[in-house]
């Protein structure tokens, strides 16, 4: 009998949702039918049927083919590497779970390398506005059951988060928000129609990189002042028309993305952002949030802060202490300034994401990629070592874009002697520990670890 | 596992009346024991303090907005952090906030066994379990907050304490949680829509009960389901100039209530970090102590215990499910501000705080907190804290026990204040002569928070039977040092830390990470249908998160120490 599996998590973006079902066939290997997730969400599970998944490492040959080897084999070769290397670069994880995270803690601080993770690319600048000038948000329940006010500010959620807006922020009928759309005023502030903005009560279609000037004229208004009759590109009188739309809302929620991050303005923009945040909950509640874009990009945030004290850029490398600085320490710049000698590529696919330059940079030195699926980073590696996919055949904590923490399920049987990135990332860091001579030193007892180091 | 003895110190253990008597402590398997063989290792304490692991039973050191605080607070680290142990230990981090690593490290090397995370949003149970698990050495515990809970609300208006009670076994079970925590009871609720309850009697929005309901029915319910510990608050208009009016109001509605428990616990309500809620006055100008009429009622009803919230005169960071307060404090220091509403259940806030000995209404704070241990008549109910980090952060505990035991020391820290005169005409603190001693001391941060949490009978004291964690301090109890800095000194790195029947620490160094387990209350109560019905029904029209996935996983606390409460229907 097949079986279904309910209130399943996706591991696809940063909504996180967990009320997936899968069925399952009997034997628990293969994956039959997914309801409720989104065509990507779909394809992710239905993914992991696919039979030319790899299930061994592959290590590059002198002759450029790809061959397969042992564990054993790939766990010493990383071993080593990462022990040859001055400053190795430990660089992904949107897309797996804390588990690994926390495991690689000790490799990394064992290496003495670099540990950063995709909001390095992405909601980096995020981090910047937010060690200046707070955060102040919620979790996406209050959003689903209070705002009667919701910005979407240099977002696409309708194809980024494609089920966000019906599960938490557009359309969903929450406690204090029984009439779903109907009650709440829909802004968005994009230079392009995109399907969100045509969704919205309010488009704000601003000139290009001018999201700063449009962010103060907001304040400027909610302030009691007067502003110029155009502000990037938008009248006036519309300005003031979404001003009175956030002031007279009982809850406003603003979310923001790559449009605020990656335009010109970065940092600045998600600072001035905030600062609209907290001038606006002197008139009624406010709160704002990050869409965080994968399912699991807010965990390294999570995991190296309470390991380390910073959420990314987290430069191990002085043995002593942790070191943090953005542009010095951040994994494009370390690559573009050539001041890593070997990049390990976890959980993401830095070969599709990163400027090609940067990528041929790193491609001078040892390149590894701990990844279950084939992609552009693992066809250029010197070694691919497969793990379980986070989320499919593996479960874990994963945190949503508003930090909250998912115990995600995992649907199928993991293959056979794949391992997760806890155990390879434990299995490396004991290996480390045998060559360098000394003892590990894990967090509890022994006996009392979460999973035993041999892989079954 | 090896046999320890630790031979020849000055023993110094409340539970059993012994105060400064040389005498040996035997270890065996973990536990105290009587007597142990000649194979057993020696640590020699001769003319040093031999005193049970220490007890926190108040501190911000797991979870969201601890975490928050560490994230956006880089400011808090380089120049701040001391730098890795050269033996090759986790590095460590923060100095307000420290990492996982650094908070157990610095616990154990303080000789404290045992810390209660004082606030555990329900919905981020997992992280707050992922953190414990990341922290070495400590024992530890976490309260699930209750006291702005939708269900807790509902059910308290309709004046339904058995399903309250039912509710609440179930969530302390399903988050792995210790007991009932009540923040800003009704205010945090209220700050959902921007707004706060200042008295006992603002009615919460939409769901119209006050606080003076959520607090009896909670301190209710906690005796209902025999709880180890009691219902602990953090009480309404916390920091506000004039407050020790409400909050001894919330301290009379302890009176009508009977404690009901098989561990030991004799109050039944713990009033925590009362220093922010024994100001007077009513402005920022003529700020004053109110401390003595604060204590005066906390020494004459054993229901209460209490924990000090001392001041530290740090730069730190303030963080509490308070999340009105922080908005507030952000409001009078301008600094950055972080909030998390959670929904159905709670909020927090957090926001960098700088205790400035040149500001005067920092200098009160600094002595109210010292004024509540001093005026304590019963050191056993009266706990040293700083809610840790929001009055500063726990690696000054070994100060404050350096100021209550010295008058010489409190006074070099006035002198150093900008507005002297102002502080003393404000509090009583100059002309308090009282100095503690060890034992209440030992009272303070060892047997009387474990009573209070009700886990006398495994921290706290160095009886036979109880676990191993002993601390031996360089301090000659026969002749104390005269200079009170060598106090702060001996508590801030034990000579030596006996964690669990291991070895943890030796001159302030960590040489192992130990047993540590996580504590949590499983309690076992007939299945209540009417509320699984409105669980489940909740978890479908109004979380985000599906009710299968809520309750944290067994592998999250992978070395649990359980304490089955049954509950007598």
């Amino acid at each position: 009998m097949p079986k279904l599996i309910t209130q399943v998590g996706c591991p696809y973006c940063g909504s996180s949702c967990d009320d997936i079902e899968v069925l399952v066939s009997d034997d628990g290997k293969k994956v039959l039918e997914v309801h409720n997730a989104c065509t990507i969400g779909n394809n992710l599970f239905h993914h992991a049927n696919d039979s030319t998944r790899p299930m061994l490492p592959r290590k590059r040959q002198p002759d450029g083919s790809m061959k397969e080897i042992s564990y054993d084999e790939a766990v010493d070769y990383t071993a080593k590497t990462l022990l040859a290397a001055k400053k190795p670069l430990i660089f992904g994880f949107g897309s797996t779970n804390c588990e690994g995270m926390s495991a690689v803690g000790r490799v990394a601080e064992k290496a003495g390398a670099v540990l950063d993770n995709c909001a390095s690319i992405c909601h980096g600048p995020s981090f910047l506005a937010i060690f200046d000038n707070g955060y102040p948000s919620c979790t996406l329940g209050e959003v689903k059951n209070r705002a009667d006010c919701v910005v979407f500010w240099g977002c696409n959620p309708m194809h980024a988060h494609p089920r966000h807006t019906s599960r938490y922020s557009i359309f969903p009928r929450g406690f204090f928000t029984q009439k779903g759309q109907m009650q709440r005023t829909i802004i968005s502030v994009d230079p392009r129609v995109s399907d969100t903005a045509k969704l919205a009560d309010i488009h704000y279609m601003l000139n290009q990189g001018h999201d700063y000037e449009l962010f103060d004229a907001f304040r400027t208004v909610l302030r009691g002042h007067d502003i110029p009759d155009e502000v990037a590109g938008i009248k006036k009188e519309q300005i003031l028309q979404g001003a009175e739309a956030m002031k007279k809302a009982r809850f406003v929620m603003i979310f923001f993305g790559m449009g605020c991050t990656h335009t010109d303005g970065r940092n600045h923009n998600v600072d001035i952002a905030i600062s609209l945040t907290r001038d606006l909950n002197t008139h009624t509640k406010a709160s704002i949030m990050a869409m965080r874009g994968h399912y699991n990009i807010a965990g390294p945030g999570q995991v190296w802060s309470w390991q380390f004290g910073f959420p990314y850029c987290i430069d191990l490398s002085k043995g002593s202490h942790a070191h943090m600085n953005p542009g010095e320490t951040s994994s494009v710049d370390l690559a573009m300034r050539d001041e890593v000698d070997c990049f390990v590529n976890v959980g993401t696919d830095a070969g599709a994401h990163w400027p090609i330059d940067a990528v041929k940079h790193v491609k001078k030195h040892p390149f590894i990629t701990i990844d279950p699926n084939f992609c552009m980073a693992s066809e250029i590696s010197d070694l691919h070592i497969p793990v379980r996919i986070a989320g499919v055949d593996e479960g874990g904590v994963v945190y949503r874009m508003d930090n909250v923490p998912i115990q995600f399920k995992a649907v199928l049987k993991g293959l056979t002697g794949v391992p997760s990135d806890e155990e390879l990332f434990d299995m490396i860091y004991e290996r480390m520990c045998k060559l360098t001579l000394t003892e590990p030193i894990w967090l509890a007892a022994l006996e009392h670890r979460k999973y035993p180091s041999v892989v079954s | 596992m090896a046999e320890i003895l630790i031979k020849n110190g000055f023993v110094i253990d409340p539970t059993r009346k012994i105060d400064g008597d040389v005498a040996d402590v035997a270890i065996k398997d973990g536990k105290i024991v009587d007597t142990v063989s000649s194979a057993a290792k020696v640590i020699d304490a001769k003319g040093k303090v031999v005193m049970a692991g220490g007890v926190d039973v108040h501190a911000h050191v797991a979870g969201p907005k601890v975490n928050v605080g560490r994230l956006f607070r880089p400011e808090d680290k380089l120049f701040k952090s001391p730098m890795a142990q050269k033996n090759g230990y986790r590095m460590e981090s923060g100095f307000s906030v420290p990492s996982t690593f650094k908070t157990g490290y610095d616990y154990a090397r303080m000789g404290y066994a045992f810390v209660m995370e004082a606030a555990m949003p329900p919905l981020f149970t997992a992280h707050v379990h992922e953190e414990i698990h990341d922290t070495p050495i400590i024992d530890e515990a976490a309260l699930p907050v209750f006291g702005n809970n939708w269900f807790v609300m509902d059910y308290l208006k309709k004046g339904e304490i058995e399903n309250t009670a039912a509710y609440i076994a179930w969530l302390i079970r399903v988050t792995k949680g210790f007991g009932i925590k009540v923040v800003n009871p009704g205010g945090t609720a209220a700050w959902s829509w921007g707004l706060n309850c200042l008295s006992l009697d603002d009615p919460v929005p939409y769901f119209e009960i006050t606080p003076r309901e959520i607090i009896i029915g909670l301190m209710k319910a906690n005796e209902y389901l025999g709880l180890p510990h009691s219902m602990h608050i953090h009480q309404n208009n916390l920091g506000n100039p004039g407050n020790y009016a409400i909050t001894l109001d919330s301290l009379k509605l302890a009176e009508g209530i009977k404690p009901k428990n098989k561990f030991g616990r004799e109050q039944v309500m713990h009033s925590t970090h009362l220093q922010f809620h024994s100001y007077g006055g009513d402005s920022w100008a003529n700020f004053e102590s109110k401390a003595k009429e604060v204590m005066d009622y906390v020494n004459q009803n054993k229901g209460i215990t209490v924990d000090l919230g001392c001041v530290t005169l740090d730069e730190t960071t303030t963080m509490t499910a308070d999340g009105p307060f922080e908005h507030h404090l952000n409001h009078l220091n301008h600094l950055k501000w972080c909030n998390v509403d959670v929904e159905l259940e709670t909020a927090a806030g957090v926001v960098p705080y700088v205790y400035d000995k040149n500001i005067k209404v920092c200098g009160i704070q600094w002595a109210v907190g010292l004024e509540l241990g001093l005026y304590a008549t019963d050191p056993n109910r009266t706990f040293v804290s700083t809610d840790h980090p929001n009055a500063g952060p726990f690696i000054r505990y070994p100060r404050i026990i350096k100021w209550l035991m010295s008058k010489k020391a409190r006074e070099a820290t006035l002198d150093t204040f900008k507005y002297k005169d102002k502080v003393i005409d404000a509090t009583n603190i100059h002309s308090m002569d009282r100095e503690l001693t060890l034992y209440e001391i030992a009272q303070m941060t060892r047997s009387g928070p474990a009573k209070c949490l009700g886990l006398s009978n495994i921290y706290g004291g160095l009886a036979p039977g109880m676990n191993a964690d002993v601390g031996v301090f360089d301090l000659n109890y026969k002749n104390m040092p005269s200079d009170p800095e060598m106090i702060e000194k001996a508590f801030l790195r034990a000579a030596c830390f006996i964690k669990s029947g291991e070895i943890v620490v030796r001159d302030g160094e960590v040489l192992g990470h130990g047993h540590k387990n996580t504590i949590w209350v499983n309690v076992k109560m007939p299945e209540n249908p009417q509320v699984m019905r409105d669980i489940t029904q909740s978890f479908t029209k109004d979380y985000t998160v599906g009710l299968s996935n809520y309750p944290v996983r067994d592998y999250l606390a992978p070395h649990p120490f359980v304490i089955d409460v049954d509950v007598e229907a």
